[in-house]
């Protein structure tokens, strides 16, 4: 069972054009000494949406942090192996990592709004990188909040604090903040794990509907969320990459029998 | 049922209300004793709380005046402490939470602020003693905000590093995720999520200061007459109190009295205001 077989993509439907915006190559990663990611490798496609599944401990969300080398912000934590993104290695270490994160966005577990108003929450990332006239950079606000189909909930209340906003809403405050400042990359890392139901069904159209103009990965516990989300599906384990490929064809003929008993439910 | 009867469960409640009751003791005995001095303050010190006080120079015994130089003086003293040793203990704590949070420097900074953190006031009036009045060859309003500061700065850096420390790494890696920069992190979005409790921490150092006696003495020193000179010995409350206090003069020690209730007043109007600060923190 080499990982690489089952690491190559699938052939891709014909008549689309399809190229890998993330390469990542022979990637491990490290906690101190405790070798968490053994030797990965896996494309995100562009304009596409990619899965991580698998059980907790195996390692999708360490997986996800090194994508914008967010892992960097502590010590003793280490990646080998390269990453690229449209061809140029991320893992190099005289990359700035500020600049990174800019193209590569990611949002968390737990909604994270700034302790600041609605508005300066989403004008935080442009202001970084952009001086905008007032009208311009209101235009953008407007925008990043409409995309993430929040401006109706909050536009009479741009003011406010965001962190009396709801659970959802501050999700969604959080996917407005990060499409703010025009990634190409977007990482979900369980996004929805600390939701309800209905504010999980509109992320998930969000997604969607994000796909069109972004490339993004996804982590998730709940099964039936990649399956919803997702064109390919990565299950992992332990460490390792089992399989990855399409995901109709990862959920209804996985060619690994770990993939099988986990998406059936018999571990994990 | 059996459980209700058996001599264990008897045991284990009279344990129980024996450790309620030493508890509750201990608690008013507390108690009891502060509301003794603050009674005992307010008794003798609102029969001398005039307008006076505020207005007139500390006077020579037999004769009326206030405490005006003294309070002048302690305002202008804290005011240093706390302008010379907010940004350095503010900058320190940011240090040990956000930049070397992990270091091995961190630890070391740690204790030994822990140290000066409750070091005998009058060690440091004697150190400041040795480095400023000594070389200078007199006493100064300078060298008492200078010792005032070093009182502050243990109290701001403990504050600042706690607080900081009490920003989820969540928000940390969120600042990051969109590109930010270090130091915008830190003064956009984790002074914004802590500025109350730093604030807070900042005026309970003035709380603190406000009341010190012993590193005046040999740094400001005392001044019976009006001077807003920080070159020279220049008068404070506590050490006004001290003196006026241990005279056997009726009148001073009347001024004494009213100015410790001055003193405990600012104090007290201050850490409402601090608790105030916090409250709005909780609750937003």
């Amino acid at each position: 069972m080499s990982v690489h077989e089952t690491a190559l993509p699938a052939a891709p439907s014909p008549g689309l054009p399809i190229d890998e915006k993330v390469a990542i190559r022979n990637l491990s990663f490290f906690y101190g000494d405790a070798k968490v990611l053994k030797d990965i490798s896996v494309p995100l496609y562009r304009g596409k949406v990619t899965a991580f599944i698998g059980p907790s401990g195996c390692g999708k969300s360490t997986l996800l942090r090194v994508l914008n080398r967010i892992y960097a912000l502590y010590p003793n934590q280490r990646a080998e192996g390269e990453v690229l993104l449209d061809g140029e290695d991320i893992l190099d270490p005289s990359l700035d990592v500020n600049l990174l994160r800019a193209r590569i966005g990611m949002v968390f577990q737990k909604p994270t709004p700034f302790p600041m108003s609605i508005y300066d929450n989403v004008a935080f990332g442009i202001r970084l990188y952009e001086r905008l006239p007032a009208a311009e950079l209101e235009d953008r606000v407007a925008a990043a909040l409409t995309r993430a189909a929040l401006w109706d909930e909050v536009k009479d209340k741009l003011r406010m604090s965001g962190i009396g906003l709801s659970g959802g809403q501050q999700q969604r405050l959080c996917i407005a903040r990060t499409i703010a400042v025009s990634p190409e990359v977007i990482l979900f890392d369980e996004p929805c794990s600390a939701l309800d139901p209905i504010s999980t069904a509109r992320i998930e159209e969000l997604i969607d509907e994000l796909k069109a103009d972004y490339t993004i990965a996804i982590v998730t516990h709940n099964m039936q969320q990649a399956a919803r989300t997702s064109d390919y599906t990565a299950f992992m384990y332990l460490g390792d990459l089992v399989e990855f490929g399409e995901t109709s064809r990862i959920f209804t003929h996985p060619h690994e029998r770990r993939t099988e008993d986990y998406i059936t439910g018999r571990f994990g | 049922m059996a459980a209700q009867s058996s001599p264990l469960y008897r045991m284990r409640r009279v344990r129980g209300r024996l450790a309620l009751g030493l508890s509750v003791a201990a608690a008013a005995f507390g108690l009891a004793w502060l509301v003794l001095i603050l009674f005992t303050l307010l008794w003798n010190g609102l029969a001398g709380l005039k307008l006076s006080v505020f207005t007139e120079m500390t006077p020579p015994p037999g004769d009326a005046g206030g405490l005006a130089n003294a309070i002048v003086g302690s305002v202008l003293l804290t005011a240093i402490g706390v302008a010379v040793g907010t940004p350095i203990g503010v900058l320190a704590g940011t240090y040990m939470a956000e930049y070397g949070r992990h270091g091995r420097l961190t630890t070391v900074v740690r204790f030994v602020n822990d140290i000066l953190l409750s070091a005998p006031s009058i060690v440091i009036g004697l150190f400041v003693y040795e480095v400023m009045v000594a070389p200078m060859h007199h006493f100064s309003g300078w060298a008492g905000g200078v010792a005032l500061a070093v009182i502050v700065i243990p109290v701001v850096v403990r504050t600042t590093e706690d607080m900081l420390r009490l920003v989820p790494d969540g928000l940390r890696e969120a600042a990051a995720s969109v590109g930010t920069p270090r130091v915008t992190m830190i003064t956009k979005i984790a002074y914004r999520a802590v500025r109350a409790g730093i604030v807070t921490g900042v005026i309970l150092a003035v709380a603190r200061i406000s009341g010190e006696t012993a590193p005046l003495l040999f740094t400001a020193l005392n001044n019976q007459f009006w001077s807003a000179n920080l070159n020279g010995p220049i008068a404070s409350l506590p050490v006004v109190i001290f003196q006026f206090a241990l005279s056997p003069y009726k009148d001073w020690q009347q001024l004494a009295w009213t100015g410790a209730l001055v003193i405990t007043l600012a104090v007290l109007g201050l850490s409402i205001l601090a608790r105030l600060l916090a409250t709005a923190r909780t609750s937003k």
